[in-house]
């Protein structure tokens, strides 16, 4: 008894300062994100995240949801269009996280996957991925998942080229016309095989050279009608030539 | 002096023009060996199918401009076989075009009857064959042959067994009984509703009938449903249909009432269910009310209920058919 007391004071006067180190440096990236959040952010999304009318609300969107859209680019937006599209980030990694905590600080959300839940190679299946694609992602990213077009302007992006940190947050979170994915009806291990089968499929050879953009009928058939008829008509015209 | 009108008169076949080729033998010669140059090119893409078949490895890319990496087995398999058959074509052609006679000749026709001799001639000879193999003494074979004749003449019409069965309530039914739980897919696994969040869709099916270890495609082309949680306040629906929903969760049938596509583009914030066959756009508040698109009607809604451990169930089957128009289909 007196050797637990002993071995629990001991483990907690031990644990005590590294503890408050780490909450004083959180309470600082905090700080710090809300800074960068009152430069960048407040004239949209408001002095306290609460949202704007043009832009939602940001408490309890989560710390996925920050960093999926300021690490691809997405905000901020370049210009009030239909839709905000993946580009050059503006922020540095380090501010991204900072601007995460101060959002995440400020009511319950998603948090960032950790690098071990992201083991996609080790825990994904590619053949489950595959299957999971066709149903669930397929028909706005397009069976190749090269994007493709919704209403109004609006487009479901490539998902090619994006690193598998955000494609997890993105199924988490929902961003913009995509609706969210749960963790109960698509699981960890689920959507793992989805990113190993996206990643999988950035690879792929295009064995016929060309791939045409991958969307199927349309590049191809166009290329067929044009290309294709236009020779067979040239052959039809000289085979019908007089010889002289 | 009236004008008579005048006939125009048969101008009969143009002049014959010669070619060079039939006039001049250099310029004969010389077709000659164009076209034997057009089969020796086809001789060498044939090789060149050999020799890419053989020796190319299959995992070599090469670089080409706009085609970028390409496959060199696979590209020169294809080039040669195209080169080899395409040279042949252009070959032949050109032979026939250049060398081969070219003089227009004409053949009248002739009457089709024949001669009244020769058809006397075969109506006798036909009697006399049917009188040498005994028909009219024979009536047995007469009457088998008449019987065997006659069933192959049936046999056709029972190959029209194959237009059937009938769908009888394969259109109108789907595996959606009341009380059914909905399982995802793949997965086979109960939803709760604390386990969609608000925005989450999730494709789901009718949980399988014991002793059934996979569904059947054919039974989930009927079956598919999505499952979408919006805010509660979201929903403009009438009492009946809010009442199928449960906490915000909705559920449609995922086959497209226009052509039977899977409808699973779900905006989520303007809270449109698009079809990605034919552009139909739904409006998931409004009980998948048709906004825009050529479906007609919009599609069936589920409705759900909790079991008693807190599973989603269908509460009732669907009460339409789900999918595509068909004439029997009452509405």
């Amino acid at each position: 008894m007196a050797l637990l007391a002993i071995g629990t004071t001991f483990s907690v006067a031990s644990a005590t300062p590294n503890k408050s180190a780490l909450a004083l440096a959180r309470s600082a990236v905090i700080e710090e994100g809300k800074q960068l959040f009152l430069k960048g952010c407040s004239s949209c999304h408001g002095l306290n995240a609460e949202g704007g009318a043009v832009a939602p609300s940001l408490i309890g969107v989560g710390a996925a949801s920050v960093d999926f859209q300021v690490a691809t680019g997405r905000m901020p937006m370049a210009d009030m269009s239909t839709q905000a599209m993946r580009k050059e980030p503006v922020y540095t990694p380090e501010q991204v996280a900072a601007l995460a905590a101060y959002v995440a600080s400020l009511a319950p959300g998603p948090e960032i996957p950790g690098d071990e839940l992201l083991n996609y190679e080790r825990d994904g299946s590619l053949a489950e991925g595959g299957e999971l694609f066709r149903n669930n992602c397929a028909m706005c990213h397009n069976f190749a998942g090269q994007g493709g077009a919704l209403t109004q302007g609006k487009y479901a992006p490539t998902v090619m080229g994006v690193k598998p940190v955000h494609i997890y947050e993105a199924m988490i979170t929902g961003p913009q016309s995509m609706p969210v994915f749960s963790d109960k009806t698509l699981t960890p291990e689920e959507k793992l095989s989805i990113i190993k089968w996206i990643k999988a499929a950035e690879v792929e050879p295009a064995l016929g050279g060309a791939s045409l953009g991958r969307v199927g009928p349309v590049t191809e058939g166009l290329l067929v009608w044009t290309l294709g008829i236009g020779m067979l008509i040239g052959v039809a015209v000289w085979l019908a030539m007089k010889a002289r | 002096m009236a004008h008579e009108i005048e006939p125009i008169s048969d101008p009969g076949i143009p002049a014959h023009v010669h070619r060079k080729a039939d006039e001049d033998p250099i310029a004969a010669k010389r077709a000659e060996r164009q076209v034997a140059i057009l089969f020796s090119l086809s001789t060498l893409g044939t090789l060149l199918f050999i020799f890419s078949y053989v020796a190319i490895p299959d995992d070599v890319f090469i670089f080409l401009p706009i085609m970028g990496n390409t496959n060199a087995h696979q590209l020169f398999l294809g080039l040669g076989l195209a080169f080899s058959l395409f040279f042949i074509g252009i070959g032949a052609i050109h032979w026939a075009k250049t060398l081969m006679p070219d003089n227009e000749v004409t053949v009248q026709r002739h009457e089709f009857r024949s001669s009244e001799e020769d058809r006397k001639e075969f109506v006798k000879t036909a009697k006399e064959g049917a009188a040498a193999a005994g028909l009219g003494r024979r009536s047995l074979i007469k009457k088998s042959l008449g019987l065997s004749l006659g069933l192959i003449g049936l046999s056709p019409l029972i190959l029209l067994r194959d237009l059937g069965p009938l769908p009888e309530d394969s259109l109108t039914k789907t595996s959606w009984k009341a009380g059914t739980r909905l399982v995802t897919d793949p997965g086979d696994r109960p939803i709760k509703p604390e386990d969609l969040e608000v925005g989450a869709v999730a494709q789901v099916l009718p949980e399988l009938a014991p002793g059934k270890d996979h569904h059947k495609l054919s039974d989930i082309a009927k079956d598919a449903v999505l499952l979408i949680r919006l805010r509660p306040e979201e929903f403009n629906l009438d009492a009946e249909r809010l009442s199928w929903t449960h906490e915000g969760i909705i559920a449609f049938s995922k086959i497209c009432s226009h052509m039977g596509c899977a409808v699973a583009l779900y905006e989520q914030q303007t809270k449109h269910l698009l079809c990605p066959c034919h552009q139909s756009t739904f409006d998931v508040t409004r009980a998948a009310k048709v906004l825009f698109g050529p479906a007609a009607r919009p599609l069936p809604q589920l409705a759900l209920a909790l079991d008693s451990e807190g599973y989603l169930i269908a509460k009732a089957p669907f009460n339409e058919p789900v999918g595509p128009s068909f004439w029997e289909r009452s509405s």
